[in-house]
């Protein structure tokens, strides 16, 4: 559904994302691991069309979607979300998801309908008419991914959707994003909390300083000397340590 | 002027460099209003809308120390510019910060009030009657062949130098300096490491104004002061500013010269009336084309 | 924000305005309401722009002024009818935003630079109307002429000697109409599709993208809409005064009055321009009188007292006069308790 052919981006001297290879199956729940910093969500932006690549394909059902505009690659079916949450502060739950279920529907009050029914899937339905600058955390992260759902999307990319959830509120997320595979969404997600990485994931890649360090099912690779090394060069403790806490 | 039949004149070579000189001298004057907001701009990363009405301010203040007590304008700066340092501080830690909730938009709504404020105040005290100094030495210069020069424009020429010259060494001399360059840089870390970073943008918006009451006593010998001179002079800084690049101080000063030049080359070509048009033409361009200017840093 | 509650409340404004002034007759006082109206027409253009869609014009003299400038030009140049003219006016209008939109958000100007362009352009066009003495009749000013036949007061959109109801109520119905159908189109937009994606522009441009919202025409049709209100204001201007200038036209008043009564009023709502307009107007006109009575009447009176309360009011309510009035209104019924 998508594949990603030798992307590369430099930001100054800085390989924010080099030689990137990856693909992503229809119906497929992929993950995008790796340190802070390795470029991952570097590599959303571009494949989402906030960032033009300076070299390499990207191409979406076929489409070839390199450097085209992020609106016309969420027309197409493929939405992102953002890492550090952008809610649309002073409007209200529903409103904030209605906005994206404009894209296909022109009426208001049947894009305030849908907005309901979104709100629904994702465990918000009680909290339609509260202000989304007032919501906690995991409210916010579940409203980024209502919006985004809100826009029918083919390919979902989920950027670290359960930092700085509880246990509780990462079970609940973890549900509602199987859910939403099982809906026929194809997702591609990063994540730190490796726990969802393990139980979500079908396939999983590891980037690190922008490169491709392996790939393979997620089971085997947490055993990857590779990837071992990655994490542990980069306060592997520190997350460990807060996903005991967890 | 007839636009349907339109040519542009031409000059000889001296006619075109005395214009040029002269616009020289002019840019130092908008190089000089300039550098208080470029630094304000550096820092606090707002645009001080309310540059101009202080620049009007502190000319009042000039002319009527002149008046009342008959203190020469360039002596005057030893009273206006702690004065103006002062007034900019108590006006972003008492109004600006406190009104703004730390929202650009908002900052810039806050500063066009403070700039309606002043400059109808000053209407109203001051009425609209046009006030000039008379100093002994203002018409007092001498022949470059080319065009004259008197010797106000040479003090703000220097002025302007001096002044640049300064404030640089201020930044990078000083521990206040080095403190406003950190908040500039990274306003969180400067926080984290224990700068009271509400304290610094006063202390720069404090210079900002300092800066401003520094030209007005240099502009004070050549210019009438009346309540709408800020305004005149406020576009111009922006273009200068946005020009040589939003925060930098040579910047200020190139972008200065530059827009003095194109000015009085504008008036030349194109007519009194006409000829300003060059400065909002820039500005637009500018904008456009190259919104971190000449010396600043393209943003993202 | 409930629209439905903003609706009902702009009614009731609008039938109190359509039938409150048949009850005065004195003509300061219709003068008095036909300020505001005008004012509460220009805010409303400048806050489609600003507060719907969060790109703050700190220039509208530039909609305003041509406006008026085409109006004015078309009638004192080629003798057109007015009330042809104005089409011409706002949709020339609506070219030259679409001009100074497509360039600033092609280039993607945000937040003080976009202020600043707009500036910038409104300053140009300044210059041009001063200089450009064969197209606009440079610093003169145009100077439409008088109609004095009242059975032509309609026909030539010009009520000064017209029959006693239209001498008196003409200008003012003017205005009213068009202040009704500009909020009519605001509130129209702000329930539509348009209106949201505009709202969410506002409020997070990259998440709006993301979404699947094409930013850079969202901004367009605000500023194009925004024009059109602006613009209607203008060719207002020019027949009730007959007169335009360039100072008058693309001065730095305009810009300023335009954002006077939407931010005071409550930015990004419907009524607040209007809520704006009367409070600037009214309450300042009255604490004018005061000023005036203890130190006589000077220049700058009312500036200083409307800058003063522009910064108060962006210092305490961020949600202006209609925030307020919904914070009074949600503790009466006791629903406040967010």
């Amino acid at each position: 559904m998508l594949e990603v052919s030798g992307v590369s981006k430099h930001f100054g001297g800085l390989k924010a994302v080099s030689q990137a290879t990856l693909s992503v199956p229809e119906g497929k729940i992929i993950s995008l691991i790796g340190p802070n910093g390795a470029g991952k969500t570097t590599l959303f932006a571009l494949i989402s069309g906030f960032i033009k690549p300076d070299e390499g394909e990207i191409k979406f059902q076929g489409q070839s979607i390199a450097g085209r505009k992020p609106h016309l690659i969420c027309q197409l079916g493929l939405v992102r979300t953002f890492q550090i949450v952008r809610p649309f502060a002073n409007l209200s739950v529903a409103e904030n998801i209605a906005v994206a279920a404009h894209i296909w529907i022109a009426k208001r009050t049947d894009a305030l309908l849908k907005a309901a029914e979104i709100a629904k899937l994702v465990g918000m339905d009680g909290m339609l008419d509260q202000s989304a600058g007032a919501l906690t955390i995991a409210g916010r992260k579940r409203l980024e991914l209502a919006r985004a759902l809100a826009t029918n999307p083919k390919l979902l990319l989920l950027d670290e959707v359960m930092a700085g959830l509880n246990t509780t509120e990462v079970h609940e997320i973890v549900d509602v994003v199987r859910g939403i595979r099982d809906t026929g969404v194809t997702i591609l997600l990063i994540e730190h909390v490796m726990q969802a990485v393990m139980s979500l994931s079908d396939y999983s890649y590891v980037l690190n300083q922008g490169e491709l360090i392996a790939e393979g099912e997620p089971r085997d690779i947490t055993r990857d000397p590779n990837v071992i090394e990655a994490y542990l060069g980069h306060g592997a403790a520190k997350r460990i340590a807060a996903m005991e806490k967890a | 002027m007839d636009f349907f039949d339109f040519n542009l004149p031409s000059y000889g070579w001296s006619t075109v460099l005395g214009s040029a000189i002269s616009g020289v001298f002019l840019g130092s004057i908008y190089a000089l209003v300039a550098l208080g907001l470029t630094l304000i701009y550096g820092v606090l990363h707002i645009i001080n809308f309310a540059h101009g009405a202080l620049l009007m301010l502190a000319m009042y203040a000039v002319y009527f120390l002149w008046q009342a007590f008959g203190i020469d304008p360039y002596l005057a700066m030893l009273i206006v510019v702690p004065g103006g340092f002062v007034f900019g501080y108590l006006l972003q830690r008492g109004v600006i910060g406190k009104a703004s909730h730390g929202r650009d938009e908002i900052i810039l709504l806050v500063t066009l009030g403070i700039s309606i404020i002043i400059e109808n105040a000053a209407l109203f005290f001051f009425s609209a009657t046009e006030r000039s100094v008379r100093v002994p030495y203002d018409l007092d210069g001498f022949d470059l062949g080319v065009t004259f020069v008197v010797y106000p424009e040479l003090a703000a020429l220097g002025g302007s130098l001096l002044i640049t010259f300064l404030l640089w060494l201020f930044m990078i001399k000083t521990d206040t300096g080095k403190a406003i360059r950190a908040v500039a840089k990274e306003r969180q870390g400067a926080r984290l490491v224990g700068i009271n970073v509400d304290h610094i943008f006063a202390v720069c918006f404090g210079i900002g104004v300092a800066c401003v009451a520094a030209a007005a006593s240099l502009l004070v010998p050549t210019y009438a002061v009346h309540p709408q001179i800020g305004y005149l002079f406020v576009l111009i800084a922006f273009t200068v500013v946005v020009l040589g690049g939003m925060g930098s101080f040579v910047g200020a000063l190139v972008g200065g010269f530059l827009i003095g030049i194109f000015e009085q080359l504008g008036r030349l070509y194109l007519g009194e009336s006409l000829g300003v048009i060059t400065i909002s033409f820039i500005f637009i361009l500018v904008l456009l084309f190259r919104p971190s200017g000449l010396f600043g840093k393209p943003a993202g | 924000m409930n629209s439905r509650g903003q609706l009902l409340g702009l009614c009731v404004l609008m039938v109190i305005l359509a039938i409150g002034p048949l009850l005065i007759s004195s003509g300061r006082w219709i003068e008095f309401l036909e300020l505001t109206l005008f004012v509460a027409v220009l805010g409303q253009g400048w806050n489609v722009l600003a507060g719907y869609g969060g790109q703050y014009s700190f220039g509208h003299a530039v909609f305003f002024g041509t406006g008026a400038y085409i109006q004015a030009l078309l009638q004192f140049k080629f003798g057109w009818n007015p009330w042809v003219a104005m089409w011409f006016a706002m949709s020339g209008t609506t070219l030259i935003a679409a001009g100074i939109g497509y360039l600033s958000f092609r280039y993607g100007l945000r937040g003080s630079y976009f202020a600043l362009i707009t500036l910038a352009f409104a300053e140009a066009f300044h210059v041009l109307a001063r200089s450009l003495d064969s197209i606009t009749e440079g610093g003169r000013g145009v100077q439409l002429s008088l109609n004095q036949d009242p059975s032509q007061a309609i026909a030539e959109f010009q009520f000064n000697f017209a029959g006693p109801f239209l001498k008196t109520y003409g200008f003012y119905y003017t205005i009213f109409i068009i202040l009704l159908i500009t909020y009519l189109l605001t509130w129209l937009m702000s329930n539509s599709r348009f209106g949201a994606q505009l709202i969410a522009v506002r409020e997070n441009e990259e998440a709006a993208m993301a979404l699947g919202i094409d930013a850079f025409r969202v901004k367009m049709k605000a500023i194009c809409l925004s024009a059109i209100i602006t613009s209607s204001a203008g060719v207002y201007y020019v027949q009730k005064f007959l007169f335009i200038e360039p100072g008058i036209a693309y001065g730095p008043a305009k810009s300023v009055e335009a954002l006077f009564a939407p931010i005071i009023g409550g930015l990004g709502t419907i009524v607040g321009p209007l809520l704006g307009s009367f409070f600037i107007h009214g309450v300042g006109e009255v604490a004018k009188e005061v000023i005036v009575y203890f130190v006589g009447d000077r220049p700058g009176v009312d500036l200083i007292f409307f800058g003063m309360i522009l910064i108060l009011v962006l210092a305490f309510l961020p949600r202006g006069l209609y925030g307020l009035l919904e914070m009074l209104w949600l503790r009466l019924r006791g629903k406040h308790n967010a």
